[in-house]
């Protein structure tokens, strides 16, 4: 029994949508910061479902310089979420709102 | 065989993403980021990325996801507070997502007959082959990203570090 790569696709379309979605709907600024990890996951399916397609390498190679530069990304993420919390003491992005006209 | 793994794990990220979106405690939303990004190191493994399903739990499932379990408890994060930031975003927000999933899914359901389908064992990608492209034609890029690397501990610390 084989499966489709159009079904891989898919669940990485769906993936990226939620991922979308919590994006707009958390107001808790952690829970922000890993809806976009999960969109980064779902991107990172595609590329090895498409890998998968077209026997090419290439795929693997970008979902491996995804992960390095998310994880940098996280690092630097979390030490700006820490920074903004001792600084204004929440972490509800309503709150956060200096730039805001 | 195949296919039931495949809807078993692809249900098991669907589900936890779906529970990363409906918690309101950040630590059960964290939990269950780490239920999806294991499911999808099983769905590499399908896909025959060994290596990648590898580097996925012990770089995301591991080291991301211990960084920001690590960051709730710091900063001792409670339940989200029931604000209402923008109404776009409810309004436009939910539907706009609701179109884009359909839409993808239409496009790609119907492309369906141009696509391959996988097996298993169809195309594996050893741990070699893949260092043979990563350390012979894209070796400066990869030296370029343990700069970056050490660049963003560097900015962690420097960002974390109590001002006195």
């Amino acid at each position: 029994m084989a499966v489709p790569i159009a079904y891989y696709l898919v669940l990485s379309a769906i993936l990226f949508s939620i991922g979308v979605g919590a994006f707009l709907i958390k107001r808790n600024i952690i829970t922000v910061f890993m809806s976009i990890e999960l969109m980064l996951n779902a991107v990172n399916l595609t590329f090895v479902a498409f890998a998968h397609q077209w026997h090419q390498v290439g795929g693997q190679i970008f979902v491996f310089f995804v992960m390095v530069v998310a994880a940098a990304e996280a690092a630097v993420g979390l030490a700006i979420i820490i920074a903004v919390f001792r600084t204004r003491n929440t972490l509800n992005v309503d709150a956060v709102d200096l730039l805001k006209l | 065989m195949y296919l039931i793994l495949f809807f078993i794990f692809g249900g098991l990220c669907v589900a936890g993403a779906l529970n990363l979106l409906f918690q309101r405690h950040p630590i059960n939303s964290a939990l269950s980021l780490i239920v999806v990004m294991s499911s999808l190191a099983v769905l590499y493994l399908l896909l025959g990325a060994e290596f990648l399903a590898a580097a996925q739990v012990i770089v995301y499932s591991g080291a991301i996801m211990v960084l920001f379990t690590f960051v709730i408890m710091l900063l001792n994060a409670g339940k989200e507070d029931r604000t209402h930031g923008s109404r776009a975003a409810y309004i436009v927000g939910i539907p706009g997502v609701l179109v884009l999933v359909s839409l993808l899914s239409f496009i790609f359901l119907s492309q369906k007959s141009h696509l391959a389908n996988a097996r298993l064992g169809d195309y594996l990608v050893t741990t070699s082959d893949l260092s043979e492209v990563l350390f012979r034609d894209l070796l400066l890029p990869f030296e370029v990203t343990s700069v970056l690397i050490l660049v963003a501990i560097l900015g962690a610390v420097a960002l974390a570090r109590r001002e006195n």
